[in-house]
């Protein structure tokens, strides 16, 4: 067993693979610049952590330091740089990212910075003040509540329910999103018009019995029914 | 602290104009520096109601354009010396009006008078928005009727929403103002009562001002109802109504129909 195992020659694999860089073009003034940077950045934090970036200088003619210090101004803002364009080889230290050449344009697809999470809307409202003649309200998010009058002229529209603690003189508009089980509730009814799910009644059909009194409406399958309250 | 005063309705013929000219006389005579600017450009009728319809040269437009100044437009009144008038142009339409134009004026005015009395037109376009545009306080003045009732709603809808007052988030401060109210019909439940209308508009209530010849009368003649004859029933309302304004507490009469010497007589029910 005098063989003696011969070590593998490990051979070195080079592959290419081409990534999407952002190219900063910087132009003059150099601090003019880099106030747009930070405007970006103050609008969207963290809009460049992690992405490549390369800097083109093509645009501007910059001493050997110069770009030195752009190049540390911009680490300075987490911006890491990968590489460098648009230079002579002359002017790019070892200790700058590598010039690069032969770059192709590609649409950049910019992803939007994420949001911070947006509170939850409001699914009702409520209105303290009378809701006067000429006056429309909509609110196809959910319920309305009107603690005062809602006057001849004046309407509601919701996608939810409608209260009204006063009396309810004009148009009433409830489920308008398609909800079937939106109902309409009044201290006083004299409306104009009452409408669930696009199923309405005028005045005209209200039941005169009712005027004046506590009531409310709803859909019953297709038929819409309003009944006293108390 | 002077304050911009609105005169405004929605309907027309409700008696806006009749209202500016007894409420700013009624203010004048107890001493207040009053100003009545009539917004009514093209279909003027304060300097009629005012009986200074010969004396006007100047007018609102012409402040407003830059062609006079403010104190060539203003006409004292010949009864009472606090009392001037700022009219209307009865050859231009609304549109002559603009926004910076008005807040000018009303301006220059605050820095002269106790009150400024802007007399709305009818309807709810230019005019009438601009009237209200930098009022303080506002008189709705409205007929017991229906059809009156709810264009006052729109409007205190409208200074709810389309005054300087409201845009700053504040409020402008309103009062009804019910006018020829009808005594006789109001006997046999032919109009609106004051609680409908006061229910109706959620909003206090400035005085009632019964239906009367004494206020026709006193407008043929180009005198406010309260100067005219001030003993007279309007005049009284208005009168206290002006008090109410002063902020004072003063009792709210209802007028009532009064039977005649021959109704009683006859045996007949107040109609």
């Amino acid at each position: 067993m005098g063989a003696r195992a011969e070590p593998k020659r490990q051979q070195v694999r080079l592959r290419g693979r081409s990534y999407v860089a952002f190219v900063f073009c910087p132009v003059v003034p150099i601090v003019g610049w880099l106030e747009e940077i930070d405007a970006t950045l103050a609008r969207s934090p963290g809009f460049f952590v992690g992405k490549p970036v390369v800097l083109d200088l093509s645009a501007v003619d910059l001493s050997q330091s110069a770009i030195a210090h752009l190049v540390a101004s911009l680490e300075n803002r987490n911006i890491r740089v990968l590489g460098i364009e648009g230079v002579e080889a002359a002017l790019v230290t070892t200790s700058m990212p590598p010039l690069l050449t032969g770059g192709r344009h590609c649409v950049v697809q910019q992803s939007k910075p994420e949001k911070p999470e947006a509170k939850p809307k409001p699914t009702s409202l409520l209105l303290e003040n009378p809701v006067r003649s000429g006056q429309s309200v909509i609110f196809t998010e959910g319920d309305v509540t009107v603690l005062g009058s809602v006057s001849s002229g004046a309407e509601i529209v919701a996608g939810g329910s409608i209260h009204i603690y006063g009396t309810l003189r004009g148009r009433a508009m409830a489920g308008v999103n398609g909800n079937p089980a939106a109902r309409i509730y009044c201290q006083k009814i004299e409306a104009e018009l009452l409408a669930i799910d696009g199923y309405y009644q005028t005045a005209e059909q209200i039941d005169v019995t009712l005027r004046n009194r506590p009531a409310q409406a709803w859909l019953e399958g297709d038929i819409m029914k309003i009944t006293p309250l108390n | 602290m002077a304050k911009v005063l609105v005169v405004t309705s929605g309907k027309g013929g409700v008696g806006k104009t009749t209202s500016t000219a007894a409420l700013g006389a009624a203010l004048a005579q107890s001493g207040e520096k009053v100003v009545v600017v009539d917004f009514d450009v093209g279909l003027r009728n304060l300097d009629l109601v005012m009986g200074a319809e010969r004396r006007v040269v100047f007018d609102l437009i012409n402040v407003v354009q830059g062609v006079a100044k403010l104190s060539q437009a203003l006409i004292r009144d010949k009864r009472l010396e606090n009392l001037w008038l700022l009219p209307a142009s009865q050859t231009r339409d609304k549109d002559a009006l603009t926004d910076e134009g008005v807040g000018s004026i009303i301006a220059e005015l605050r820095t002269k008078f106790d009150w400024i009395i802007c007399d709305s037109p009818a309807g709810i376009e230019r005019g009438a928005t601009l009237a209200m545009r930098y009022a303080d306080e506002a008189v709705i003045v409205t007929n017991p009727e229906v059809s009156s009732v709810r264009d006052s709603d729109r409007i205190i809808g409208m200074l709810d929403s389309k005054t300087v007052k409201a845009e700053k988030g504040e409020q402008v401060k309103k009062h009804v103002l019910i006018t020829r109210y009808d005594t006789a019909r109001a006997a046999r439940g032919e109009m609106l009562t004051i609680e409908d209308i006061l229910e109706i508009l959620a909003t206090p209530l400035l005085g009632i001002i019964p239906e009367s010849q004494d206020v026709l009368r006193a407008s043929n003649v180009g005198s406010p109802v309260t100067l005219n004859n001030a003993a007279s029933t309007p005049a009284r309302a208005y009168t206290d109504a002006a008090r109410r304004l002063m902020g004072e507490t003063v009792a709210m009469l209802v007028p009532t129909a009064r039977k005649g010497l021959m109704d009683r007589l006859l045996g007949r029910r107040a109609a």
